[in-house]
């Protein structure tokens, strides 16, 4: 079981799930993480995090501890 | 701002806002649409600016807009988003029921645009779609076809590109025709069969509370069962029925395998995506501009590097271009005072005129050019996308004592002048965070500190050179700020364990594209700002400068020197009665009257030294006279010269931690929203100076220091 915070910098995956509390679950889904979504990490901060994600088409910035809750798959089956 | 001010309550006037994500580009079309009829106030109670405006649509039709903050959703994570979410809805008394949404969404982001855009598509009002940023887009090598967005979203869809003016006239005659023909959007999210037979029964129930229509309730309904709290919102209240139908949802929802509180943001995506897959094409677009850029700017060493640059690159020119203005307001006001002199009779009128209201609100209003000048700044770092870059970087540091990446900025920013800093923390979105960076920014230190340390420091502190090299006064005036930076990130840490508890507040960021940014928006934001500062001058700081003044002239002596007046003065007998509080800091009542005198603001208490040791010329920039007065004052109980060396270094240490201005705690009442936290820093504030100027004077008597 991959995680977004193990994901090597340049790899893509698919988000499976997320095993954080539902309302911070919510805002990460509504940011465009849901289940099926093709997530890459773009960097990392100078000082190895937060990590620069793309999904969607847009870059955000989430910090490991919280990428660690995004359960990654190789494929987009939900 | 202009004769024709938008007025809510009067009847017949139509009721738009403009709402969607940040970084849309919803300012800017706001300000194309009203021009100069805006004006800027803040929600009641909270600080969200709600912008408000005229906008005259063809055929004379005037109709009132209000421009609502930036939000990714209706389940609000923000004061800001919290404003969004009940001005859509119709939640609050002070702004009218909307007739028309327009929605403005950024074509080259539209993906994640639309989530939110989907949201409001079913709150039941009417909806027109801006799609702006079609130049970036276009850029992006995204191929949006327009007529099929419009079908598959079912409400009219208008490409623009605001920050050139493409579109918006058009905009306004989709708007004119959308208030004359209202139509409320149907709801699109398509269910699986078996799952929208559960909703659908949940949503008759919201029709039959008479909280939608039949046509458009799934939205809603959905974003009841996933969210908790839009499921305990207090419109919910009177509708227990709603409650118990969401429940039951969940419910069978549940029974059926499916998780209820993904389901809202699962569907909305799967139904963008089938919109998306129609409506726009793409075409390979090599590594675009933003991704060079950000190779350089978060780059492991360039980053920080150049982080640091821009930092030094924006307080040299504070402090450069600051000067001229900030050199022509003092002489203004000392030209003001000089011919007040002249013009006026002496007596109690032409003193209260000079030395409280001159003399006060001009020690406030020098700072207006370098509070404006930070703005303008500030302005272009956000809105040219740099500013959440910072963020990444320095989110790592700021972490490390509980605060968000985003504090860097309004805490580096308070090194000129905590009032710009308070002010600049409205880009946290998080209201705890907020507060937490609001209590320590005025630990920075702010550019008024700097005369009371070159005063004392430089009278008191012997100039050796340390290992050959550095003067002394130097090193301490270096550790004085380096304290505050100490001080600041304790605290910090300590606020967050106790008051500031909470939810992760930095959950995600945006990184939003590199723009070149909007100047005319950063200019008016600028002049905004810099005007609640003159507004704040001219009422809460005049208010307390003619207070400090009075409590200095009264009771009167004619004829007295102005140093025996305000020694037999009520700031003298509260400079005598305060004694013994401030006694255990090596400090007398004459030290009490300038700390009580430069509450007004701290460079203040150069001059008010000056008045009371009765030295005429206290100029703070080169007060040699005061020098040499305060080196002869005596301490009465050993005849060793009063100032020494280790009073003059608990006394900046008193000044490093104590809250020792009005304008910042204008400031944080007006951005806290009350003066509870106003008060609060101040009492914090003066307990932490107190208790560290008691530890460096007994510590250091106890050293063997004198």
């Amino acid at each position: 079981m991959q995680t977004l915070a193990e994901l090597e910098i340049g790899a893509e995956a698919y988000v499976s799930r997320l095993d954080a509390p539902p309302p911070d679950a919510q805002r990460l889904m509504e940011m465009g993480l849901t289940a099926g979504a093709k997530v890459r990490v773009m960097r990392q901060a100078p000082l190895g995090d937060p990590l620069e994600v793309a999904v969607r088409g847009c870059r955000l910035s989430i910090r490991r501890a919280d990428a660690q809750a995004v359960i990654l798959s190789g494929d987009d089956h939900v | 701002m202009s004769d024709s001010r938008p007025d809510g309550n009067e009847a017949g006037i139509l009721h738009i806002a403009l709402a969607g994500n940040p970084n849309s580009g919803k300012s800017t079309l706001f300000n194309l649409l009203t021009g100069l009829r805006q004006k800027v106030a803040n929600y009641p109670g909270v600080t969200v600016e709600k912008k408000e405006g005229v906008l005259r649509l063809p055929e004379g039709l005037e109709v009132h807009v209000v421009d609502l903050p930036g939000a990714y959703s209706l389940n609000p994570r923000s004061p800001d988003e919290e404003i969004a979410h009940d001005v859509v809805l119709g939640l609050r008394d002070d702004t009218r029921p909307l007739d028309l949404l327009v929605v403005v969404v950024d074509a080259s982001n539209l993906e994640r645009n639309l989530f939110f855009a989907s949201q409001l598509l079913g709150v039941g009002r009417p909806v027109v779609i801006a799609l702006n940023m079609m130049d970036v887009a276009r850029a992006a090598g995204f191929v949006i076809d327009v007529p099929s967005l419009q079908l598959a979203l079912g409400v009219p869809v208008v490409a623009m590109a605001a920050n050139r003016g493409e579109g918006v006239a058009e905009l306004r005659a989709v708007i004119a025709r959308q208030l004359t023909a209202p139509s409320v959007p149907r709801e699109r999210i398509p269910l699986s069969p078996s799952v929208a037979e559960i909703v659908d029964v949940a949503g008759e129930a919201m029709v039959a509370a008479g909280l939608a229509k039949l046509d458009w309730a799934r939205g809603e309904v959905l974003r009841l069962i996933s969210s908790q709290k839009a499921l305990d919102h207090r419109r919910l209240a009177g509708a227990p029925s709603v409650r118990a139908a969401v429940e039951k949802a969940r419910g069978e929802l549940a029974a059926r395998g499916v998780a209820w509180h993904t389901l809202e943001a699962t569907q909305r995506y799967r139904w963008i995506e089938s919109v998306l897959r129609r409506a726009r094409g793409q075409r390979e677009v090599s590594e675009n501009v933003t991704d060079r850029l950000d190779r350089v700017f978060t780059h492991r060493v360039l980053g920080p590097a150049i982080l640091l640059a821009v930092v030094f690159a924006v307080f040299a020119a504070i402090f450069q271009l600051a000067q001229y203005p900030m050199d022509a307001i003092q002489s203004g006001f000392d030209a003001t005072g000089r011919l007040a002199l002249r013009l006026l009779p002496e007596g109690l009128m032409q003193d209260m005129l000079v030395n409280g209201v001159l003399a006060g609100v001009g020690s406030i209003l020098v700072f207006l050019p370098q509070i404006m000048l930070l703005f303008l700044f500030l302005g272009i770092l956000e809105d040219s996308g740099y500013m959440a870059r910072v963020a990444f970087i320095m989110d790592r540091v700021m972490g490390r004592v509980g605060l968000h990446g985003k504090a860097f900025i309004p805490l580096v920013s308070s090194f000129a002048c905590a009032i710009p800093g308070v002010m600049a923390t409205r880009t946290i979105e998080n209201a705890r965070d907020r507060l937490v960076t609001i209590l320590v920014a005025p630990l920075m230190c702010c550019s008024a500190r700097w005369p009371v340390y070159f005063l004392l420091a430089g009278t008191f502190i012997p100039p050796v050179r340390v290992f050959g090299l550095i003067p002394l006064p130097a090193i301490i005036i270096f550790a004085m700020v380096v304290l505050g930076v100490v001080a600041a990130v304790l605290m910090a840490g300590v606020f967050r364990r106790t008051i500031a508890r909470g939810e992760n507040p930095s959950l995600i960021l945006e990184l939003p594209p590199y723009r070149m940014p909007a100047f005319g928006a950063v200019f008016r934001v600028m002049i905004e700002r810099g005007w609640v500062f003159v507004k704040n001058a001219g009422t809460v700081i005049l208010a307390i400068s003619i207070v400090l003044w009075a409590l200095s002239a009264f009771p009167r002596r004619p004829g007295a020197s102005p140093s025996e007046q305000i020694r037999q003065s009520y700031a003298g007998k509260i400079g005598h009665l305060i004694e013994p509080v401030i006694q255990p800091l090596g400090f007398d009542w004459k030290i009490g009257v300038a700390i009580l005198a430069s509450f007004a603001a701290r460079e203040v208490f150069v001059s008010s030294m000056g008045t009371i040791y009765g030295v005429e010329t206290a100029d703070s920039e080169n007060p040699t006279d005061l020098r040499e007065r305060l080196r002869a004052e005596v301490d009465p109980a050993t005849g060793a010269p009063f100032f020494t060396p280790l009073r003059a270094v608990s006394l900046m240490v008193y000044y490093v931690l104590a809250m020792q201005c009005m304008s910042t705690m204008a400031a944080v009442r007006r951005e806290t929203g009350g003066w509870k936290w106003a008060v609060f820093q101040f009492a914090y504030m003066g307990v932490l100076a107190w208790g560290a100027s008691f530890l460096v004077w007994h510590g250091g008597r106890w050293l063997g220091f004198l």
